[in-house]
């Protein structure tokens, strides 16, 4: 059995450990919104973190996942309280399709809990995910959106 | 005169004496130090040996694909640059860094490799483009090697997960294995040591 905290709620899974962390969210505990884009770990369509970690789960055998926190892009915040990243993501109108919207939304979240006003240089080293829509340019101007609320709101707190 | 006479006759005499002294230390001593001199050569030559079995993997893609020269990590048997634009800056501490994508084993389902510790190996590690004796040179030289001795560099290179990595390395994101270095393990590791344990000589170029 493997145990983890998703989402704030522990879970137990009895699957083989190196089954891909993704499927484990999707296809057992039934959390759709992260999704399945290459499997091989290169378009980042299913980035959640690990332990505050932006992760390709796909790539992730669950077996590293036990004892862990993991946050999908259903736990980053609700709708009465979006992340600031979700907040900017609606402000700016940023998805087309939307498919890809999740893994990019979790990558950023994880960027600003490190870089609290990254630079367009920062923002290309780290947000590498891929949109076949193209919304690179709506997202840079969300990423920064984000880390403009997510500032006020810790001065507000 | 016949005083004149017996100063060179004496000389004479003394230098006989000291070369077949001489004559009669060398036959004396002759056999041991031939032996010495055919042992030396015959270290220096495992030393050689030992050292360009051990540089074939050493300079082998899979471990130069992660001491670059350029702050990029390569990938594959080509050693092109590592997809997604990835560099030095994506190193520990980045949002997006290697673990990110790469965990403690490999990945035999997304094609991922992996290993405990995967990372890129520091700028002064650098070995992308260098001859065997300047890897050898910069590996030694404790202001390179993270002050490791001699001994520490024979354990690195021969224990830990993240080097032995390179004789199983999985399959890549076709699902083909990745070749491994020209020189198996076992071989590698006992290269490794009898280079350390004969003095870690750099041959000439």
């Amino acid at each position: 059995m493997i145990s983890f905290k998703i989402n704030g709620k522990p879970k137990m899974v009895d699957v083989d450990g190196d089954t891909p962390l993704l499927w484990v969210i999707r296809d057992i505990l039934d959390l759709k919104g992260t999704k399945f884009g290459c499997g091989k770990a290169a378009c980042g369509a299913c980035t959640i973190h690990v332990n505050g970690e932006a992760v390709r789960s796909c790539s992730y055998a669950v077996k590293y996942a036990d004892g862990k926190v993991v946050t999908t892009i259903e736990g980053l915040g609700t709708k009465e309280k979006p992340h600031p990243v979700q907040q900017a993501w609606i402000e700016e109108v940023v998805p087309q399709c939307g498919y890809c919207q999740p893994g990019f939304m979790m990558a950023t979240a994880a960027l600003l809990e490190k870089n609290q006003n990254p630079s367009d240089d920062d923002i290309d080293k780290n947000i590498i995910n891929i949109c076949r829509c193209g919304t690179y340019f709506r997202m840079r101007k969300a990423i920064k959106k984000a880390a403009e609320l997510k500032s006020n709101s810790l001065l507000n707190s | 005169m016949k005083k004149q006479l017996t100063i060179p006759i004496l000389l004479t005499l003394m230098l006989v004496s000291l070369s077949i002294a001489s004559y009669s230390e060398e036959r004396e001593e002759g056999p041991d130090s031939m032996a010495e001199s055919a042992s030396e050569t015959s270290e220096a030559n495992e030393s050689v040996i030992a050292f360009n079995k051990m540089m074939d993997v050493l300079t082998h893609q899979r471990c130069v694909n992660c001491h670059p020269s350029d702050h990029i990590p390569k990938q594959g048997e080509d050693s092109h640059a590592h997809r997604f634009d990835i560099t030095r800056a994506n190193s520990v501490g980045a949002a997006t860094n290697c673990n990110t994508c790469h965990q403690a084993s490999n990945n035999n389902i997304s094609g991922v490799p992996g290993a405990p510790e995967w990372s890129l190996a520091p700028h002064k590690m650098r070995w992308e483009g260098l001859s065997r004796a300047e890897i050898a040179k910069s590996m030694m030289n404790r202001k390179n090697n993270g002050d490791r001795s001699a001994e520490d560099i024979m354990h690195h290179l021969t224990e830990h997960e993240l080097v032995l990595w390179a004789w199983e390395p999985g399959v890549d994101a076709e699902g083909n294995p990745r070749e491994l270095p020209p020189v198996p393990v076992e071989e590698y590791i006992a290269a490794v040591k009898k280079w350390i344990e004969l003095g870690a000589q750099i041959p000439e170029e």
